[in-house]
C-alpha cells in the first residue's frame, strides 16, 4: 500500500468508526486496508428489496483514490447479489461511477450510498441482458471488463444492457 | 505520380493551408481540386502529365510542422475570440479543430461554448447535469466531514480562516503553504499538488488521456489546461502528455496520418482522398522515409490496385482462412443439412452432426434413415439422396477451392516479392561479372538493377490483383481485367527467367542485356497497362464486386 492510500483509508475508516455511516449501510468487515466489506438494505416500504440486504465488497489498489477500488457484490452461501438490470449474477456491477465517471474525492460510503441509490430506484427485479453469456465469460476482476454506459439512464449511473467485451490481460 | 511537383504546389497551397478548418467542408475542397483529381477527361492532366486522374497529390510533414499547424490554428482562435490560448486551444480540440463550427457555436452562446469544451467561467462552479447529481457526494462529505456545510464552501472557508486538508490524501496544509504546495483551477476544487501529480500520471501514462483530462472533482468537468499540467507533472510525462495531443490532433483530422513504417516520424498530409472517396480511390503515397503506404487505411505499403475496403476484406479473410483451409479441405467434409465442418477421427460410417444432429452416411453423404438393415457399410453410393447430398458439399468445397486458388496465388506473389533482398545480391554479382568480363560500363550494367526493381513491382501489383479478382463478378469487365493480369504475369516470368540466367561469354550478355532490357520495358508497359485500366475503372464505375464497398 502507497503512503497515499494508506493515509486515505485509515481516514476513512476512523470517519466511519467515529460519526457512523448513513442508514442501512453497515461496514462489516475491514480487518486490512486491502479489502472491506459493507453491507447494504434499501429502506422505506416502496422499495422492491424490502427486508433483502446485500454485500458490497471493495478492493482497494495501490494507487487508491487516484484509480477507482474494485467492487463487486459477493454472492456466496450467505449472500446474493441483487436482482437489478445492472448487476450480473457473478456480483458484477456496471455503474460508471466505478469506470470513466470515478473521481477521487469520491470514497467508500460514497460507493455504498450510490449502490443503495440505484437498487431503490429499480423498480422491476430482473438480470441484465446475456447475463449468462457474460458470466461464462467475465474476468474475476470487473474492472478488466470495458463497460458500456448508457447515456440516457435518468439516475446518477449510467448503465448497460449490451455489448460487453472483455478486455484480456496485457 | 509526385509529391512535390511545382504544378501540385501552385494548384494546392492555399487548400493545404486552410485545410484544417475545412476537414468537414469537404465539398468546398473538392470544388478546388475534384475537376483535376477525379475527373478522366480533363484536360489538367495535360497540363501535368506526370500525374494520373486517379492519382493524389500529398505533403510530407515533419512533427514541428504538424505543431506549427495547431499553433496558428490556435493564435487564429484566440485573437478571433478573444481567449487566452489555453483556451483557444481546449476550446478547438473540443471542436476536433473544426474552427468554423466553433465559433458558430461560440457566437451563437459563450457561456454553453465554454462550458460544453470544459471551460466554464470561473465565478461559478461546474456542475455537469449528466453526471453524479450532488446528492451522493454531499451526503458523502456530510457523512464523512464534520459540520453541516457541502465540502465547497467549507473548502474555501478553511483556506482564508489559514489550514487546508486535501479531501484525496487528507493532508493538512498550513496558511502559508496553501499557495505553494495546492492549487485549484477556476472552478475552485482545491487539492494538494502531489495528488494532482499522482492523478495526472495516472491519466497521461496509464490511461493515454489528452486533451479531455478534467477536474478530480466528483461531476466537475473543468478541463486542466497545458500549462497547468506542464508546471505539475516531470518533464517525461509532460513530453509524453505532448506528444499524445499531436497524435490526437493527426487521428483527428481527415487530412493527415502519421506514415507507418517503423521509427518513421513523418506525416503525411492530402486533402484529395477524404474517407467518401475511397470507393473510387486507391490513394498511394509516398513518404520521405522511402516507403510507400496507403494515405486511405495506413496499410504499410502499396496495395493498388485494390480499393482499401476490398484489402480489409481479404486480410481479414486470410486471418481467419488461410492456416486452416487447407487442413480442412483435406480431412473434412461439411454436414449435409447444415454445412457445419466435421472431421471424422474415427468410429464408424453413421455420422450425427453435433450442431442440427443429422443423421448421415460419411462413404455417401445420403441421409442415414435411408440405410435401412444395412449398418455400418453403405452400397448405395448412387441413390438420388445421396449425389444431392455430394452436389451441395461440392458447391461448398467449390467455394474453398475458388479462395484457395486466389489466395495461393497472391501468397505466391508476396513470397516471390519477398526474394527481392535475393535477387538483388546475385543480380549484384552478376553485373560484376558484367563489368568484368563483357568489357561493360558500370553505367552500362545498371539495367539489370533497374529490371529488378520493375520485376518486384510489378510482383507487388500482380499479387494484389488476385485479390481484386477474388472479389469481382464474373462478366466480361472481369475477363478483360483477368487478360491483363495474365499478360503482366507473362511478362514477369519471362523477364523473372532472364534474370536468374548464368553468363558464359561477351556475346551472351550482349544478347541478355538487350533481351532483359526489352523484356523490363514490356513488363513496365503491361503493368502500367493493368493499373491504369483498374484504377480508371474506380473512376468510371466499371467493376462490379460480389460484396458492398
Amino acid at each position: 500500500m502507497s503512503g497515499l492510500a494508506t493515509k486515505r483509508l485509515m481516514k476513512e475508516l476512523a470517519d466511519i468508526q467515529g460519526k457512523g455511516t448513513p442508514e442501512g449501510i453497515v461496514l462489516l468487515s475491514a480487518d486490512d486496508l486491502q479489502e472491506w466489506i459493507f453491507l447494504i438494505s434499501v429502506l422505506g416500504e416502496e422499495t422492491i428489496y424490502k427486508g433483502e440486504t446485500f454485500a458490497l465488497r471493495m478492493k482497494f489498489g495501490n494507487r487508491y483514490p487516484i484509480d477507482v477500488p474494485e467492487v463487486t457484490f459477493l454472492a456466496n452461501d450467505q449472500y446474493q447479489p441483487p436482482l437489478h438490470p445492472h448487476v450480473y449474477s457473478n456480483g458484477h456491477i456496471c455503474a460508471s461511477i466505478l469506470g470513466n465517471e470515478w473521481s477521487p474525492v469520491l470514497n467508500a460510503v460514497a460507493i455504498c450510498i450510490t449502490m443503495q441509490s440505484m437498487l431503490a430506484s429499480n423498480k422491476k427485479k430482473s438480470r441484465p441482458e446475456g447475463n449468462d453469456r457474460y458470466v461464462r465469460s467475465a474476468p474475476s476482476n470487473p474492472k478488466l471488463t470495458r463497460w458500456h454506459y448508457d447515456d440516457d439512464v435518468s439516475f446518477s449511473i449510467r448503465l448497460n444492457l449490451f455489448n460487453i467485451l472483455r478486455v484480456l490481460l496485457n | 505520380m509526385s509529391s512535390d511537383g511545382e504544378n501540385d504546389e501552385f494548384l494546392y497551397e492555399d487548400a493545404y493551408d486552410d485545410a484544417f478548418d475545412q476537414d468537414d467542408e469537404v465539398d468546398d475542397l473538392d470544388s478546388m481540386s475534384e475537376p483535376d483529381v477525379y475527373d478522366a477527361l480533363s484536360p489538367a492532366i495535360e497540363e501535368a502529365p506526370q500525374r494520373k486522374p486517379y492519382d493524389v497529390s500529398w505533403k510530407v510533414k515533419t512533427l514541428q510542422e504538424i505543431i506549427d499547424m495547431q499553433t496558428k490554428e490556435i493564435s487564429k482562435i484566440q485573437s478571433v475570440l478573444e481567449v487566452p490560448p489555453s483556451s483557444a486551444a481546449i476550446l478547438l480540440r473540443h471542436y476536433v479543430w473544426n474552427s468554423e463550427k466553433l465559433q458558430e457555436q461560440f457566437w451563437n452562446d459563450p457561456a454553453s461554448a465554454l462550458e460544453e469544451a470544459g471551460l466554464s467561467p470561473p465565478s461559478s462552479p461546474t456542475t455537469r447535469t449528466s453526471t453524479l447529481p450532488p446528492s451522493p457526494t454531499r451526503r458523502t462529505t456530510r457523512s464523512l466531514k464534520a459540520g453541516p456545510s457541502t465540502s465547497l464552501p467549507k473548502r474555501a472557508r478553511s483556506i482564508n480562516t489559514g489550514s487546508f486538508e486535501c479531501p484525496i490524501c487528507c493532508m493538512e496544509f498550513d496558511e502559508l503553504s496553501v499557495p505553494s504546495q495546492t492549487y485549484s483551477m477556476g472552478c475552485e476544487h482545491r487539492f494538494c499538488k502531489d495528488c494532482w501529480k499522482e492523478y495526472l500520471v495516472v491519466k497521461i501514462k496509464g490511461e493515454g488521456e489528452s486533451a479531455k483530462i478534467q477536474c478530480m472533482e466528483s461531476g466537475c468537468g473543468r478541463v486542466v489546461r497545458e500549462e497547468v499540467i506542464d508546471d505539475l507533472v516531470e518533464k517525461d510525462v509532460s513530453r509524453r502528455y505532448h506528444n499524445l495531443l499531436n497524435a490526437a490532433f493527426v487521428a483527428d483530422s481527415s487530412t493527415l496520418r502519421w506514415c507507418p513504417h517503423p521509427n518513421c516520424e513523418y506525416i503525411i498530409q492530402c486533402t484529395q482522398a477524404p474517407p467518401r472517396m475511397l470507393n473510387q480511390l486507391v490513394p498511394t503515397v509516398e513518404c520521405k522515409c522511402g516507403h510507400d503506404l496507403c494515405f486511405g487505411c495506413g496499410y504499410a505499403a502499396s496495395h493498388r490496385p485494390v480499393l482499401c475496403k476490398i484489402v480489409r476484406l481479404w486480410e481479414k479473410k486470410c486471418a481467419d482462412d488461410s492456416e486452416t483451409a487447407n487442413w480442412l479441405q483435406a480431412n473434412t467434409k461439411e454436414c449435409t443439412k447444415c454445412q457445419s465442418t466435421i472431421e471424422k477421427n474415427g468410429g464408424c460410417n453413421h455420422m450425427t452432426c453435433k450442431k442440427c444432429k443429422w443423421e448421415f452416411c460419411w462413404v455417401c453423404m445420403g441421409p442415414w434413415s435411408e440405410h435401412g438393415t444395412a449398418w455400418y457399410q453403405c452400397n448405395r453410393f448412387d441413390e438420388k439422396s445421396g449425389i444431392d447430398a455430394r452436389d451441395t458439399q461440392a458447391k461448398s468445397r467449390a467455394s474453398l477451392e475458388r479462395y484457395l486458388h486466389y489466395f495461393s496465388r497472391w501468397a505466391n506473389h508476396e513470397h516471390s516479392a519477398k526474394l527481392d533482398g535475393e535477387l538483388y545480391q546475385k543480380t549484384e554479382k552478376k553485373m560484376e561479372q558484367m563489368q568484368n568480363s563483357g568489357n561493360l560500363s558500370w553505367i552500362e550494367v545498371q539495367f539489370a538493377k533497374q529490371a529488378v526493381d520493375v520485376a518486384i513491382k510489378a510482383r507487388v501489383t500482380l499479387k494484389w490483383s488476385y485479390c481484386m479478382a477474388f472479389y469481382l463478378k464474373r462478366n466480361n469487365m472481369t475477363e478483360l481485367f483477368e487478360d491483363n493480369q495474365r499478360d503482366l504475369e507473362r511478362a514477369v516470368e519471362t523477364l523473372g527467367y532472364s534474370l536468374e540466367q548464368s553468363i558464359s561469354d561477351t556475346e551472351s550478355i550482349a544478347k541478355l542485356r538487350q533481351d532483359i532490357t526489352n523484356q523490363a520495358a514490356y513488363v513496365q508497359k503491361r503493368h502500367d497497362i493493368l493499373m491504369d485500366d483498374t484504377l480508371k475503372g474506380y473512376l468510371e464505375r466499371r467493376w462490379e464486386f460480389s460484396v458492398d464497398i
